[in-house]
């Protein structure tokens, strides 16, 4: 048996951490159905972005940061300007980009746009990994009570002196920058889910806004050092693992809750 | 008492659909305004628009800028019933913070113990939620307070206390509290002026006891309306 702590593993394991800790923390912030629902094109959108960069050769990730990014700006405009609900603009977004990717692209460069590619990460992209997590954690941890209170009702916040419409846009934009590094880590079709489900867990067994952020982040993180330590040692793609993991997660936090409950 | 705001020939619209139509009416600082009509007459268009959310023709002129605050319809414990916040989580949230000892002494102003900070804000109960958001609201100090149908789904009961506690908190705190029913037990005992809307645009404002005759209440809500007075 090889040593399982090489240097690859370590980097993997490393931006793994930060990448799904961001996406717990991010996924706090999906509590109201809006909320909630504007992220789920955005992950989709990565899909699409990963093909193109496939196509005209580039890197992975130059092709899915702007692609996500310029979907997020247009999905806040397209919400601001015509007042569709966003589930139907949700509808619409997905079906374009899984259309357009799935016609172009070429199915055995796909493995990396479809499962991530964590288990190959670089030093290099590590570092930029660590770095963009940190500011996005910034960003959301001075914007996080008021991105709270537009969860809460949006007319209260409007009055309580919050610009909805501006923080929208930064909340999109966080998801579209998360969404891209989510895309190492899980590819492009489920980076939804590792926003979502940590926090969905953490919503079954927290009371206080602190604890739900903890616990988010926790799970997030050692669901992704479980899945690729398990999907390692087995030989099977990391992305998916982690999923799983982090559904295996959500639901003992379910049988939690109801335990709970019943006491 | 002056003149807050003056609203002179208010018309909204939805694409074709007239809400809001040539509407003009004073409210002076320090009163109890009540907006009264069935539903769909246009009331929360009304309060949205004078809040700045609705587009409008015609003019709203503040004679005082104000300090606003605003209860909005339906914004109750079952919106938050998921979220993982404390009553003391959801104070948190103000724009601008505020210490705990603020916090409890605006809970105990609308009647809530201090014990309810660790409770979660979604398993309150309707009047204690609603209680938790006046306190929210006048914890910012403002001097005119919006509020939309506070009294949905809450017990007859637990209405006539958010009512009564509002009007404890007018006289002490001197806000302007305008607020939007179609509950027309409040509107007699503490309104200063009312302002009726109906479907038909039929509109009538002045003191309660000016406005509510039988004949008027029938031309708002469309139908014969007898109000028993009971002190």
């Amino acid at each position: 048996m090889s040593n399982i702590f090489s240097q690859q593993l370590i980097l993997s394991l490393i931006s793994g951490v930060f990448i799904s800790g961001i996406a717990g923390y991010l996924g706090t912030l999906m509590l109201s159905k809006k909320m909630s629902i504007v992220a789920g094109p955005l992950a989709h959108l990565s899909f699409p972005g990963v093909a193109i960069a496939i196509i005209f050769g580039f890197n992975i990730y130059l092709g899915v940061f702007p692609f996500v990014l310029i979907g997020a700006f247009l999905i806040w405009l397209l919400e601001e300007k015509t007042k569709l609900p966003v589930e139907n603009l949700a509808a619409i977004i997905f079906a374009a980009g899984i259309g357009t990717a799935f016609l172009f692209l070429p199915i055995d460069q796909a493995e990396a746009a479809l499962v991530g590619s964590i288990g190959t990460i670089t030093l290099l992209e590590t570092i930029i990994v660590i770095i963009i997590s940190l500011l996005i954690f910034l960003v959301i941890k001075v914007l996080y009570k008021r991105m709270m209170l537009i969860n809460v009702d949006e007319d209260l916040a409007t009055i309580e002196g919050v610009n909805v419409k501006k923080y929208n846009l930064i909340y999109l934009l966080s998801i579209a920058t998360v969404v891209a590094l989510g895309v190492y880590l899980v590819g492009g079709l489920i980076t939804a889910a590792l926003i979502a489900i940590p926090a969905a867990s953490s919503k079954n067994i927290s009371n206080t806004m602190q604890a739900y952020k903890v616990w988010a982040v926790i799970f997030g993180i050692i669901s992704t050092i479980a899945g690729i330590v398990i999907a390692n040692y087995f030989k099977l793609p990391i992305g998916p693992m982690v999923i799983i993991v982090e559904v295996v997660v959500f639901l003992v936090s379910i049988i939690y809750r109801s335990l709970v409950q019943y006491k | 008492m002056s003149v807050l705001f003056e609203v002179k020939n208010l018309s909204v619209r939805f694409g074709d659909n007239r809400i809001i139509d040539k509407l003009s009416f004073k409210v002076k600082e320090e009163d109890n305004f009540i907006i009264l009509g069935p539903n769909g007459a246009g009331k929360s268009v009304l309060l949205k628009t004078l809040l700045g959310f609705i587009p409008y023709q015609g003019e709203i002129v503040w004679h005082k800028k104000p300090k606003l605050g605003y209860l909005p319809q339906g914004l109750t414990q079952m919106r938050v019933k998921d979220f993982p916040l404390t009553v003391q989580d959801f104070f948190a949230l103000k724009y601008k913070s505020v210490s705990i000892d603020e916090v409890v002494h605006f809970l105990e102003l609308v009647g809530l113990d201090k014990s309810i900070l660790q409770q979660r804000a979604g398993h309150l109960s309707g009047g204690q939620f609603q209680r938790m958001l006046i306190a929210w609201i006048l914890i910012s100090h403002p001097n005119v307070v919006f509020f939309d149908e506070p009294t949905t789904g809450i017990d007859i009961g637990g209405g006539e206390t958010i009512h009564s506690l509002l009007h404890t908190i007018q006289l002490k705190e001197k806000i302007t509290i305008i607020l939007v029913t179609h509950d027309l037990s409040v509107v007699y005992k503490y309104s200063s002026n009312v302002l009726c809307l109906s479907k038909k645009k039929h509109i009538c404002s002045g003191p309660p006891k000016e406005i509510l005759t039988p004949k008027m209440l029938e031309n708002v809500f469309g139908e014969e309306i007898k109000f028993h007075h009971h002190h």
